[in-house]
């Protein structure tokens, strides 16, 4: 963290953060929000456009159904109220990777409105993060500084990305700390990751995040002057950006200064946020209602086909898990950290004869392992289904769960699935019932007292003399064949 | 065979008869536009490798033996704001002085695609601002009735051309008036069919929610069947109305007696010109005598019309011109110093001072701390004048009234008074903001020979009954 060695902890205890979060989400359809042109990411530059997205004169916009629908999955998963009928606007700014000069966005009648994220906060408890709106807009193109012959004069512009479907999540004003910002926004993909919309991708930039942020005196009600701060491509640096310009206010304000409303550019390498040149700043977009489109109306009926395709989102999951499988909290946390991973997980464990022992296999064995390790769990050399495997083979007695630690130890080392090492070690199991029954005489031979009292009736001594035999072959003994001997041995 | 007569079914017959092919019509009249043109300035651009491939292609057709298509080797002209591909679009502008689009506008395909050989790009006011087709970057047109006179605007062009028979219809477009004010300044039939019957798509942008592609033609009938070419749903519009379209032309024929047709005092005020105002009573009585009723009806909010119409039109241009930047096609400035320069040179450069002037008013409408005094209001007035309309078409059929205050005027006349050139467009800017069809058709002669209109409006998407009207009085008038 950047602080300014003049800020006393005493001085920064007299203010209050206030923080709102724009988020930008790309919507993961198949083709543009007005055209039929590819969004595929990675393309030749200029390859992946038409009249309409490079703003020929003339071209017309056409609204995408499905973008639509993913804008109003993501509406309904952050529980926001999805309005019958929103309309289109013109947002005019000159930029050379606008091109019509334009964005067509929604202004005063979004798509949604209303909505919440629910963090935890440091007390244990958990709190409500308004969102304000969510509406739907068109991404405009890049401009490129490098990688062609005469960067050093010229910029180029690929129109690739524009018309890109996008959301634009607006939260209110109800973040209180850079810790409560990066919350929100972990939350807020995990949610949109688990309704599929997006892949939100920091770095292919499919999720981007602006923040404004004032600070005031504590117990004070009104605002204080804002800025944007913008240019931000990780949360960890959402965080950082915020704790540094938090700390700039502060200081400012200490001074005896007056903070200037204006558009900050956070410099990751340097920790620091900059002003814009103010000419770059003062924006009237003159917004109006776009005449080329009709107004969106989601009606009932659609709300309702839309609403069927809302999967179980994250915090459900996990309370359901933890119900159904008996695990921890903290692992079911871990195991819905991705909906991939969360299905995966689900899926094999329907399909073994046990679920709660896949369940126990990765909260007891892999878990603890990736730990270890230091890996994630999307890094396990042991898939969801290898855990099923293992524990099919457990419960079906073929192995014993010593030959599962030490095959789990093997998959670890050789960076290998269960299935595949299992295969190949093919555990030597003591099926020779010849060389069991031996050990059983010894054994019996020994412990004549629990003999007797397995004969009294106590049946539950069993288990002292299977363990005595697992013992005895080092866990290697086919644990059925050793229970059948065993039952006949001493009857 | 008199190009200056021709009509669409003239073309075909002819064709089909083997009096003539589509090559050689299309030849002629190339002959005749390389003659007469020079004095009138109608084309901007000739596009003759793609006209004689389409004749050629006419020509094999009707050699075949097949059934030629309702345009089939119809020469026809082009506004130079929509789109061509392969063929330089400017829209009177020098911004897009070079551009050569990638794709069709809509009607264009359509009109194509029903057999039309597209003669050439006709000359208009830049990006359809103008009312005289003086604000051409290129060359005025001079009208051929008299050359010293303006063709009215902005479809300048695809009006003089026609009533020069240099091309036997042409499609224009209408944002204020831009079809059938220069359709009754050259007395030819121009049509501004319903907002939403024709697509938009690949129509150069002036005022999106006021922007209308429509014929002009020599007679009624042909009007009827252009649009009935390029009328229908678009999937690439998505303000292209899903209505079935009639067939315009069986309407024609349908008896107009008994109609009742509206005369509003608020288009027969101040301003007026005298010889109009006769023509326009005398066709109206016309028109009575053809058995339809004359009815009284008030539009109050008329006046407030002018206005409205340049707060809206202007908002939405100044938007619909960003995209003149420099940066894709069309003009860019040299030797810039910054891209703030680069935007404002390459627009400096690029356009005419009257597209200026109406960025300039727009942008303004737009601003922070203006939009709900002028934008806003201005819809707020536009639901008004509908209103005004719906409650007359409750009353009546169809609405008479002069297309233009007075005939056409001078060059050079309007042009140092901007004022005065917008009220040209008194009479038409109302059902462009209202978006209910209107015709302009000949009714007669001032003293100094030149044509009068006079414009029929219609409800929405009831185009057939205007046509039907028009049609009556023009075969009316010919007995
Ligand atoms: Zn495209």
């Amino acid at each position: 963290m950047v602080t300014s060695p003049d800020t006393s902890v005493a001085a920064r205890a007299r203010y209050e953060p206030v923080i709102g979060l724009e988020v930008h989400v790309q919507l993961l359809t198949v083709t543009k929000i007005f055209c039929s042109c590819s969004t595929r990411f990675g393309e030749p530059p200029n390859t992946n456009v038409c009249p309409v997205c490079l703003g020929m004169p003339g071209a017309l916009p056409v609204l995408n159904r499905k973008s639509v629908e993913f804008a109003v999955l993501a509406a309904m998963a952050l529980n926001c109220r999805v309005n019958e009928t929103s309309i289109f606007a013109r947002k005019n700014y000159f930029y050379p990777d606008l091109p019509k000069g334009y964005q067509i966005s929604q202004y005063d009648k979004p798509l949604a409105e209303f909505g919440f994220i629910e963090i935890k906060t440091n007390g244990g408890g958990s709190k409500k993060i308004g969102i304000t709106r969510l509406h739907l807009e068109e991404d405009a193109g890049k401009s490129l500084h490098e990688g062609f012959p005469d960067a050093a004069e010229k910029t180029a512009i690929d129109l690739n990305r524009s018309g890109v479907p996008l959301i634009e999540i607006v939260s209110e004003p109800d973040i209180s700390s850079p810790d409560e910002a990066y919350d929100y926004l972990t939350r807020l993909k995990e949610i949109i990751l688990y309704t599929g919309v997006s892949d939100c991708n920091m770095e292919e930039g499919s999720l981007r995040c602006d923040a404004n942020v004032s600070v005031r005196p504590r117990g004070q009600k009104q605002f204080g002057t804002k800025t944007e701060v913008k240019n931000v491509n990780s949360f960890r640096f959402i965080r950082q950006a915020l704790e540094y310009e938090i700390e700039r206010q502060i200081d400012v304000l200490e001074a005896g200064g007056m903070i200037s409303q204006e558009t900050r550019l956070y410099n990751a390498n340097q920790g620091k946020t900059y002003a814009m040149r103010s000419k770059e700043q003062a924006h009237d977009y003159r917004y109006f209602p776009e005449p080329d489109l009709l107004p969106l109306v989601v009606d009932e009926k659609w709300k309702a086909q839309i609403a069927e395709r809302l999967p179980e989102l994250p915090e459900a999951r996990r309370a359901r898990m933890v119900r159904e499988y008996g695990i921890t909290e903290y692992d079911a946390g871990v195991l819905t950290a991705t909906k991939n991973l969360a299905d995966q997980f689900e899926e094999a464990a329907a399909a073994a004869k046990n679920p709660k022992r896949v369940a126990n296999l990765v909260q007891s064995e892999l878990l603890g392992r990736l730990k270890a390790k230091g890996l994630e769990i999307e890094q396990s050399p042991i898939s969801m289904k290898g855990v099923a495997l293992s524990a099919d083979l457990v419960e079906s007695g073929a192995i014993s769960g010593k030959i599962l630690k030490d095959l789990y130890d093997l998959c670890f080392e050789r960076n290998q699935d269960f299935p595949a090492v299992y295969g190949k070690e093919k555990p030597q199991q003591i099926t020779d019932s010849s060389a069991i029954e031996k050990m059983i005489d010894e054994v019996i031979a020994i412990n004549p007292r629990q003999v007797e009292q397995y004969r009294a009736g106590k049946k539950t001594v069993m288990g002292f003399f299977v363990g005595q035999i697992m013992k005895a072959t080092n866990g290697q003994a086919n644990p059925k064949l050793v229970n059948d001997l065993l039952s006949k041995k001493l009857e | 065979m008199d190009l200056n007569t021709l009509t669409i079914d003239a073309v075909r017959c002819a064709i089909a008869e083997g009096k003539t092919t589509a090559t050689r019509l299309a030849e002629s009249f190339y002959a005749k536009i390389e003659k007469e043109d020079q004095a009138i300035g109608a084309y901007l651009t000739i596009s003759k490798d793609r006209a004689m491939a389409k004749a050629a292609q006419i020509d094999a057709m009707a050699a075949k033996g097949e059934k030629l298509q309702p345009l089939g080797g119809v020469p026809v002209g082009i506004k130079d704001v929509m789109v061509t591909r392969g063929v330089r679009t400017t829209a009177g502008s020098k911004v897009l002085k070079n551009f050569v689009p990638p794709y069709d506008c809509t009607a264009v395909a359509r009109m194509e695609a029903a057999g039309a050989v597209v003669l050439g790009k006709m000359n208009c006011d830049e990006f359809a601002m103008g009312s005289s087709n003086e604000n051409s970057a290129y060359k005025p047109v001079h009208n051929p009735r008299d050359l010293t006179r303006v063709p009215g605007g902005s479809s300048g062009g695809s009006a003089a051309a026609v009533a020069s028979g240099m091309a036997v219809v042409t499609l224009g477009s209408d944002t204020g008036g831009s079809i059938r004010q220069p359709a009754s300044f050259c007395g030819v039939v121009g049509l501004m069919p319903t907002y939403g019957r024709v697509s938009r798509y690949g129509l150069i942008a002036f005022a999106s929610s006021l922007d209308h592609i429509g014929p002009l033609a020599k007679t009624v009938k042909d009007a009827a069947i252009v649009l009935g070419t390029i009328a229908g749903r678009d999937p690439m519009d998505s303000t292209s109305a899903d209505l079935p379209v009639p067939d315009y032309v069986a309407e024609l024929e349908k008896p107009v007696r008994s109609l009742k047709l509206g005369v509003a005092k608020e288009y027969f005020g101040e301003g007026l010109d005298r010889e109009v105002r006769a023509a326009i009573e005398f066709a109206i009585q016309k028109l009575a005598t053809l058995g339809c009723e004359i009815v009284p009806v008030s539009l109050p909010h008329t006046e407030y019309a002018i206005p409205t119409y340049y707060l809206v039109a202007t908002a939405e241009a100044s938007s619909n011109l960003a995209r003149y930047d420099g940066v894709r096609y069309g003009h860019r400035a040299q030797s810039v110093r910054s891209l703030s320069d680069m935007y404002e040179r390459t627009r400096d450069q690029g356009f005419g001072a009257e597209v200026k002037r109406r960025i300039m008013l727009g942008t303004y409408a737009l601003s922070a701390g203006y939009y709900d005094a002028y934008y806003l209001k201005a819809q707020r007035v536009r639901t008004l004048l509908t209103r005004d309309f719906e409650e007359a078409f409750k009353m009546v059929d169809a609405i008479v009234t002069p297309t233009s205050p007075t005939a056409a005027f001078k060059l050079g006349e309007k042009t140092g008074n901007p004022l005065a050139m917008y009220l040209a467009d008194i009479y038409t800017v109302t059902a462009d903001l209202v978006g209910v069809p209107g015709i302009s058709i000949p009714c007669g002669e001032t003293r100094e020979k030149l044509p009068i209109g006079l414009q029929i409006l219609g409800r929405h998407f009831d185009e057939a009954t205007i046509l039907r009207l028009a049609h009556a009085y023009e075969q009316a008038r010919k007995n």
